[in-house]
């Protein structure tokens, strides 16, 4: 029987990380969460590992393989090369748990802030009628499985970057989904803007990359969303048409989001050191808060034709 | 031919492997014939049943299951049809489903069986304790068909929550703990991380999946199920040396020490039902009682219950009276 070498991330907040090496058997068809599976019952019944369908549908064995985030129950030991071996840690831009759990609770508060569904509240449902095509068009948002993989990779959230929040990839995709509702009759772009932090997104693509669900998060999500803040927010003719007849631009934002705590550093060595941020700006002044990376949504909607 | 076939539906299906062929050819042709069609789509423990026979009659494929061929169907309606499959047997087997067969072999279908729960509010017969979804029993009878447990989930989640908030509010003021009660569980969750050596509950759990699915699987037989219920037993002995390391922070093992507790009795209960029901329905079906024995068994519940001195009790009571309003939806066919 062949045989795999897998180094596990083990350790707590505030422990001395290390890597605990194993060779499990391999038989075929079998994939990381199924030789962590092996560790936990014949080498290390104390690892501990979150996971629950091993059918790619509830998201919670996200890790990194090799430096990659993937679903564990989904990344298949035959993919890598005979003999190379394969590194598990959990995933990074999230606080530590242990070993390789991380606690992605954050994600949960952020979710609760996006403004649920609202049907118009003069048309009973008996009278909702929407198409077949934009029935598919949100059933895309829909697929999503929660493993926050996108979240994981995202250098906003991961490299820790901003000095306002950033509700990352996942929530941008929530968001789509119900601003493109035909039935819903919110408006989410100012709470686009200055609560979720939407202009942070360089469309740098590595979210879609990631995505085992094959969402086109960037694409068919963020961009999406870019043009709709950047019409009424940036448009200097829909400014100017407001202007004339006296009309604000879309609505309250909401309350702040929560900052995304960093994982535990002591614990993740392979992390870069995070570079000094400047002193954010005081709260009063928004108009000078340009935090490094961040784009103007106008200037990435024209570039992006 | 197809002996594992409802007896109301068999005029829907093919008679004979000549015809059953002759439909295949058709359909993977495109084209349509007066052949029927083999009885593929039956209900899940025929189909379980169905397979488990051809494995063992030497006629499995080489992974040890059934070879299920829907690449007749266009590919197209296959993808958007089965989206989740298509993906996962691509990118997990390398196998295109809308190009050739897949194997497929059963798998635990659904705990027919659970909690006793009250019908309106998912009460159970322990006060304060509710219960709604696969831990409750009675939704489905012997045999829960396919997509009846996402309705049951909504019907049930959303009254058993209301009986519990009604519960709540009913009484406000919080219960007595019995603290002495309290310490002595926890002491006994403690016990497993305090001791330095001893079993691995990860051992316990493969010998007792190894019993169960080698004695009550899906076909079960008197000798089976006694032997499966002395070899419980001896697997519930092993319990007072369980050791596990590690702290209390995540600690999967340790988990295990508490749930292989939970497994011993659930394993214990659905044997001890199964040895008790002489007769086959639904999913549990007896080789030495192959027939449903409506006059003996039809309207009867096993109950399995805590004796006062720890051990279990399995006995029956009467089927509850359908409801009226129940009854006239099915065709007034209440009994």
């Amino acid at each position: 029987m062949s045989q795999v070498h897998l180094k596990v991330f083990r350790g707590e907040p505030g422990e001395a990380p290390r890597y605990d090496e194993f060779d499990v058997p391999v038989e075929e068809g079998m994939v990381v969460l199924d030789a962590l599976h092996w560790i936990q019952g014949n080498a290390a019944p104390d690892l501990a590992v979150r996971w629950n369908c091993k059918a790619a549908k509830c998201g919670s064995c996200s890790g990194e393989v090799n430096g990659r985030p993937r679903l564990m129950c989904k990344t298949r030991l035959s993919d890598f090369a005979p003999g190379e071996p394969i590194t598990v840690e959990p995933m990074r831009a999230f606080p530590l748990v242990r070993d390789l759990v991380s606690d992605v609770s954050w994600n949960y508060e952020v979710n609760k802030s996006i403004q649920a569904f609202t049907p118009p509240a003069n048309k009973p449902q008996s009278e909702w009628r929407w198409q077949q095509e934009d029935i598919e068009r949100v059933q895309e948002y829909r697929k999503c499985i929660e493993c926050f993989l996108c979240q994981d990779v995202c250098h906003v959230l991961r490299n820790h970057e901003t000095d306002t929040p950033f509700m990352g990839p996942r929530f941008l995709v929530r968001t789509a989904g119900l601003e493109m509702h035909p039935i819903d009759a919110a408006d989410r772009r100012g709470y686009l803007k200055d609560v979720g932090g939407i202009g942070y997104c360089n469309i740098t693509k590595c979210c879609t990359e990631v995505c085992p669900e094959h969402i086109k998060i960037t694409d068919n999500a963020i961009i999406p969303l870019k043009e709709r803040v950047a019409d009424e927010f940036y448009d200097p003719i829909q400014w100017a048409w407001r202007k004339l007849r006296g009309k604000p631009a879309a609505g309250a934002a909401g309350t702040p989001l929560p900052m995304l705590a960093g994982a535990s550093m002591s614990a993740q060595p392979m992390s870069p050191p995070e570079p000094a941020l400047p002193a954010p700006p005081a709260r009063t002044a928004p108009e000078v808060k340009r935090p490094r990376r961040r784009s103007d949504a106008g200037d990435e909607t024209a570039s992006e034709g | 031919m197809w002996k594992y076939l409802p007896e109301d539906r068999r005029g829907e299906y093919a008679a004979t492997d000549d015809e059953a062929k002759r439909w295949v050819d058709s359909a993977s042709r495109g084209q349509t014939s007066d052949a029927r069609r083999p009885p593929e789509l039956s209900t899940r423990d025929n189909v379980s049943r169905a397979i488990y026979t051809e494995v063992r009659e030497g006629r499995g494929t080489p992974h040890g299951g059934v070879f299920l061929d829907i690449s007749y169907l266009p590919a197209e309606h296959v993808r958007r049809k089965l989206p989740s499959m298509y993906d996962q047997f691509k990118e997990l087997a390398d196998v295109d489903i809308t190009k050739g067969p897949m194997e497929v072999g059963p798998t635990t279908h659904y705990v027919m069986g659970g909690v006793r729960v009250d019908a309106e509010t998912g009460a159970s017969t322990v006060p304060g304790l509710f219960a709604a979804g696969e831990v409750a029993g009675g939704m489905h009878g012997a045999n829960r068909l396919g997509g009846n447990s996402l309705s049951d989930l909504l019907v049930f989640g959303a009254r058993t929550g209301a009986g519990a908030a009604a519960h709540a509010a009913k009484h406000a003021a919080q219960s007595y703990v019995d603290p002495v009660q309290v310490a002595d569980a926890a002491r006994e969750l403690a016990a497993p991380l305090e001791r330095e050596t001893g079993e691995d509950p990860y051992a316990l759990q493969r010998d007792l999946q190894e019993v169960m699915q080698r004695l009550v699987g899906i076909y079960r037989v008197e000798a089976d199920l006694n032997e499966a219920i002395d070899e419980i037993g001896k697997i519930r002995a092993r319990l007072p040396r369980l050791a596990v390391r590690g702290g209390r922070v995540y600690n999967p093992g340790w988990n295990l020490a508490f749930e292989v507790r939970n497994l011993l009795i659930v394993s214990e209960g659905i044997t001890r039902s199964a040895l008790q029901r002489t007769e086959s329905r639904g999913a549990h079906s007896r080789l030495d009682f192959p027939e449903t024995d409506q006059k003996g068994w039809g309207g009867r519940n096993g109950v399995v219950r805590r004796r006062e001195d720890g051990s279990m009790d399995v006995t029956t009571t009467k089927l509850p009276t359908m409801p009226d309003e129940l009854g006239s939806l099915l065709g007034g066919g209440a009994h």
